[in-house]
């Protein structure tokens, strides 16, 4: 009964919660099983709360005992909570050496309307160091494993939060996508992963990696459970100045009309720079077939083009790496984190610290960021690529002057094997191709599985990508694709991954 | 290092121009601090107003402080200086312990006012007008404290301690442009500016503008270039700098060390110093061997800053009477010469005086207080006019009560002693010490009758008509009453009683 549990959408899980045929605890204990079960092999988890999470159920439970509403549609569930978000009872390390056994002493605003919203926190996931990667290998503790075939990848860098869903740990999860780092781990794992609009959703208490382009969102095995964790954690925050003060799309309306299968009267753009060469042929084919589904729903697909997303990666390795080298100057080891004494002067502890702390591809991009933005070059480097950025923004505007929503695959390979790519940085980087672009741009994209590639067995990704705060549409596209993808496979995506050695 | 050469200063300014820079850091006195909640209290324990932001922990961000955009804008209009309708923060970045990010949240080429002027008045009376650059918002940082060692500086210290309530205290950095062809002048032009710059913000109430506490502080930037030549020379930056008297004893050494080095054909070297307060020279702190390269970039954590039109045109319609109108005025409606004035504002007992006279004093009475006893029991404590601890509204009341009679000059400064002693309000300290001046006739007449019996032969002038000679008795009975007494009713009475 409680492995069941662990199969259920987080839609399904809450209404049986809140009718009391299950209980918050039990759905708790069910996933905390699990994770004691198969997460020895996965390693989505850096840290389990067990007790936290069992108490905060319990509050659930006893508040649904006294005939109060739930605090919210998903008051009970359990969830997935990426490394990169503060905690107060729990530690937050960021995949890095340098934060090891950090207490915030304060929530992230998405923790908090985590809290609020009754949803049980079962721990913290796995994620490359500073949500620096694309395979969750530059973890300081280590690699996640993909559950759809334990030697490969599950993407990165939020690998922890897509591998907890794959591997029915969690119905739902919270990553954060600063070039790709939900939607490519979601593409891997055959699971849903949003990026929402930038400001959408508070960055207070996000452990910055690139402040102009991180953005958290919802990660989940449905569109629909994704739509019903982007509202609770969407919306303004006063904390975070780059926070939209506008209403949180109506993200859950527009999925549950999506599931109808009426796409009648939208336009579905395929970005002719996003496809054909350098995507592997299983996932050009999913591509394809997806198309050919969303027409048959009635969308109109036309191709658009968008002639500057090639400069996209080149842009993005400069502004990113900038931020970094800015925003990762404080862990210096004068008030928190790691510590080197070495040296008999301040700045010779912060260099030995620093040194000790951090990993390779952190120091890479810190060193390339402090470069780009030197005296000099800050014109051709960074100021070049803010340019980019602007002409890649007005891409995107001509685009949806031609369409709704546009598609592209999310990333173009399917897992590789660990260890493949972990020494060519720029192999890695290739990755992330398809998603850079919507960052850069500040507006929203999602994956949402499209099948298995037929020479690997590995799932594959659509990405649905819409203006800023155009999610409804998107969601409403998304959900359509699914509805359409499952009743043509006779079961949802999700429960077609392989069996886990389930260990004692 | 051996000591340097100093020229003596009548020989620099024959042989060389000055060129002054001004940069001034003012504190603003917003209940928040720039980017966050916490308050900006000064003195208070150490690192107990701080929160995430203040702290640069993980994860945190800043929000801009209203009140700190509306103050900058007000200084920026009192300053004559435009003020920009869009503008980012930039992030100044290096490490040191004291700055939580290891980046300082400031503004970098966009900054809020520009192109403004400041005319300042010289002792004799000559305007000059200093053009300021701009003016823009940034943060302060934290402070450092180095614990063992002789100098109290980080060097041989044993260990440092850091208190972070300073960090992200709102700034407002002023600077101006090169103040050219001030010649000998340099050294008063420059306590002038920041003098008037200080009186000018103190009169929009943003900041408390305290040298002495840091809230105001002050680099010099100077540079020498041969008499005529038009050739800039190198500049050295003077920090710490924290009084009106250090800026132009700052301005002065600067100018002779300058010349003394140029004379003996050696290159002056870019650098900062520190201005010493004990031996009014300057000593050499890091060399800037490149200029630091501070990597700025616009702060991606904040939106940009856009006063609309209306607000900044709103926020004009608050600027109060400025300093110098306001001089103007007083000086008419006081009646005053421009040396009584400036007698004043050198005092600084302006701002009291007038505070008084708001409080019902005659404005003669207010400033003879203030200019002179208070004045001296003010040096004599070693503290500033206006640190003393008595209010203008105090003084009015003890000035109100000499009026009326009910007190003597006398009395009258040992009331105002008392309050400065902290033994409560003037009437509280009349009651407490029975200051009182004894009105009561009988009382007066018996003592009168007493010292007129005790100097018989006075007495006897007296009656014979010489009305002078009642001095000495007046004496007596003042000493005999220990100066409660009214002296002119004291004389009144003699005269009564000897029939004369």
């Amino acid at each position: 009964m409680n492995d069941d549990l662990t199969r259920l959408s987080a839609a399904e899980l809450a209404t049986r919660i809140h009718s009391r045929e299950v209980s918050a605890v039990e759905a708790a204990q069910a996933h905390l099983d699990r994770i004691e079960a198969v997460d020895g092999d996965v390693h989505a988890f850096l840290h389990v709360g067990a007790q936290a999470a069992l108490e905060s159920a319990t509050l659930v439970d006893e508040s649904l005992a006294a005939g109060t509403a739930p605090a919210s549609p998903l008051a009970g569930v359990p969830l997935a909570l990426k490394d990169v978000l503060t905690t107060t009872d729990m530690p937050t390390t960021v995949g890095s050496r340098i934060l090891e056994g950090w207490r915030p002493p304060y929530d992230a605003t998405v923790t908090s309307r985590l809290r609020a919203a009754g949803i049980t926190i079962l721990g913290k996931t796995n994620m490359d160091e500073f949500a620096m990667g694309s395979s969750t290998e530059y973890s300081a503790y280590g690699p996640t494993h993909n559950p759809w075939a334990l030697d490969r990848i599950p993407g990165g860098s939020g690998g922890g939060s897509a591998a907890a869903l794959a591997a029915f740990e969690a119905p739902l999860a919270i990553g954060t996508d600063t070039g790709g780092s939900i939607r490519q781990p979601a593409s891997m794992t055959g699971t849903v992963g949003v990026k929402p609009t930038y400001g959408g959703v508070s960055r207070y208490g996000l452990v910055a990696c690139a402040s102009s382009l991180d953005q958290a969102g919802p990660c989940a095995r449905t569109v629909l459970d994704a739509a019903l964790l982007h509202e609770i954690i969407g919306g303004h925050d006063p904390l975070d100045s780059t926070s939209i003060d506008a209403p949180v799309p109506a993200v859950v309306e527009a999925a549950r009309r999506g599931a109808e299968g009426d796409l009648r009267g939208l336009r579905v753009g395929v970005v002719r720079e996003l496809t054909g060469e350098g995507y592997q042929a299983g996932v050009q084919e999913n591509f394809d077939a997806a198309l050919r589904e969303l027409e048959k729903l009635g969308a109109e697909v036309v191709e658009v083009s968008a002639p500057h997303f090639q400069y996209g990666l080149a842009a993005y390795y400069l502004i990113l790496p900038s931020e970094v080298s800015s925003n990762l100057a404080r862990f210096d080891a004068m008030r928190y984190g790691l510590r080197v004494d070495k040296g008999a002067s301040a700045e010779e502890v912060m260099a030995a610290t620093r040194e000790a702390g951090f990993g390779p591809e952190v120091k890479r991009r810190i060193i390339l960021g402090t470069y780009a933005l030197s005296s000099g070059y800050y014109d051709a480097y960074y100021g070049q690529a803010q340019k980019v950025r602007t002409l890649i923004s007005r891409d995107f505007a001509a685009a949806f002057e031609q369409a709704d929503v546009l598609v592209s695959p999310t990333a173009p390979t399917t897992a590789f094997p660990i260890g493949d790519k972990v020494d060519d940085p720029l192999a890695m980087y290739l990755n992330d191709l398809a998603t850079i672009p919507t960052n850069l741009a500040g507006t929203a994209a999602m994956s949402v599985p499209s099948g298995v590639a037929a020479e690997d067995g590995l799932p594959t990704g659509l990405q649905i990508m819409a203006p800023a705060l155009g999610e409804a549409v998107m969601y409403r596209v998304g959900a359509a694709y699914e509805a359409a993808r499952d009743a043509a496979d006779g079961s949802a995506f999700a429960t077609r991954a392989p069996e886990l050695e389930v260990r004692a | 290092m051996s000591a340097p050469t100093l020229v003596d200063f009548d020989d620099v300014v024959d042989r060389y121009d000055p060129m002054l820079g001004l940069e001034v850091h003012v504190e603003l006195s917003t209940n928040t601090k720039m980017f966050c909640g916490c308050p900006t209290e000064f003195g208070a324990e150490p690192n107990t107003q701080v929160c995430p932001t203040c702290l640069g922990l993980p994860g945190s961000l800043p929000v801009v402080n209203r009140t700190a955009v509306e103050s900058a804008i007000r200084i920026g209009l009192a300053l004559n200086c435009d003020i920009a309708p869009w503008g980012r923060f930039a992030r100044k970045n290096y490490f040191y312990p004291d700055m939580p990010k290891n980046f300082q949240t400031s503004q970098y080429d966009e900054p809020i006012a520009v192109n403004g002027h400041l005319d300042v008045t010289l002792e004799d009376g000559t305007v000059v007008r200093v053009e300021i650059e701009r003016a823009h918002m940034e943060e302060d940082t934290g402070k450092s404290l180095h614990v063992g060692g002789a100098t109290g500086r980080i060097h041989g210290a044993e260990y440092s301690l850091l208190d972070y309530n300073r960090a992200g205290v709102p700034l407002i950095e002023i600077v101006t442009k090169m103040i050219p062809d001030t010649g000998a002048r340099a050294p008063e032009v420059a306590r002038a500016y920041v003098t008037a710059l200080r009186d000018l913000i103190r009169s929009l109430g943003v900041s408390d503008v305290r040298m002495d506490q840091g809230s105001m502080r002050c680099d010099v930037n100077l540079s020498l270039s041969p008499r005529g030549s038009g050739i800039l020379g190198t500049r050295s930056e003077t920090k710490n700098v924290n009084s009106l008297r250090s800026v132009e004893r700052a301005v002065r050494y600067e100018m002779s060390r300058h010349a003394g080095v140029l004379d003996a054909g050696d290159k002056v070297v870019q650098e900062t110093r520190h201005f010493q307060e004990d031996t009014a020279s300057t000593r050499s702190g890091r060399i800037k061997e490149t200029s630091e390269d501070y990597r700025y970039f616009p702060e991606p954590d904040l939106v940009p800053i856009a006063p609309s039109a209306e607000w900044v045109e709103e926020l004009r319609g608050t600027l109060p009477e400025l300093p110098w109108e306001r001089r103007a005025r007083i000086q008419r409606e006081w009646g005053l010469s421009d040396a009584e004035l400036r007698d004043l504002v050198n005092a600084e007992a302006l701002d009291l005086v007038a505070a008084t006279v708001d409080a019902g004093a005659p404005s003669g009475d207010a400033r003879s207080w203030w200019v002179s006893y208070l004045s001296q029991q003010a040096n004599t404590r070693g503290v500033v006019l206006d640190a003393l601890p008595i209010t203008p509204a105090q003084l009015a009341r003890v000035i109100e009560l000499v009026t009326s009679g009910e007190l003597n000059n006398k009395l009258a400064r040992q009331v105002v002693d008392g309050v400065l002693e902290g033994e409560g309000e003037p009437d509280e300290v009349v009651a407490k010490r029975g200051l009182a001046v004894v009105s009561d006739d009988g009382a007066l007449i018996a003592a009168v009758d007493e010292a007129l019996a005790a100097q018989p032969d006075v007495a006897e002038k007296i009656r014979g008509g010489k009305v002078a000679a009642a001095g000495a008795i007046v004496g007596a009975v003042m000493k005999a009453t220990k100066g409660q007494a009214d002296a002119k009713r004291v004389r009144e009475l003699i005269i009564e009683r000897c029939g004369a």
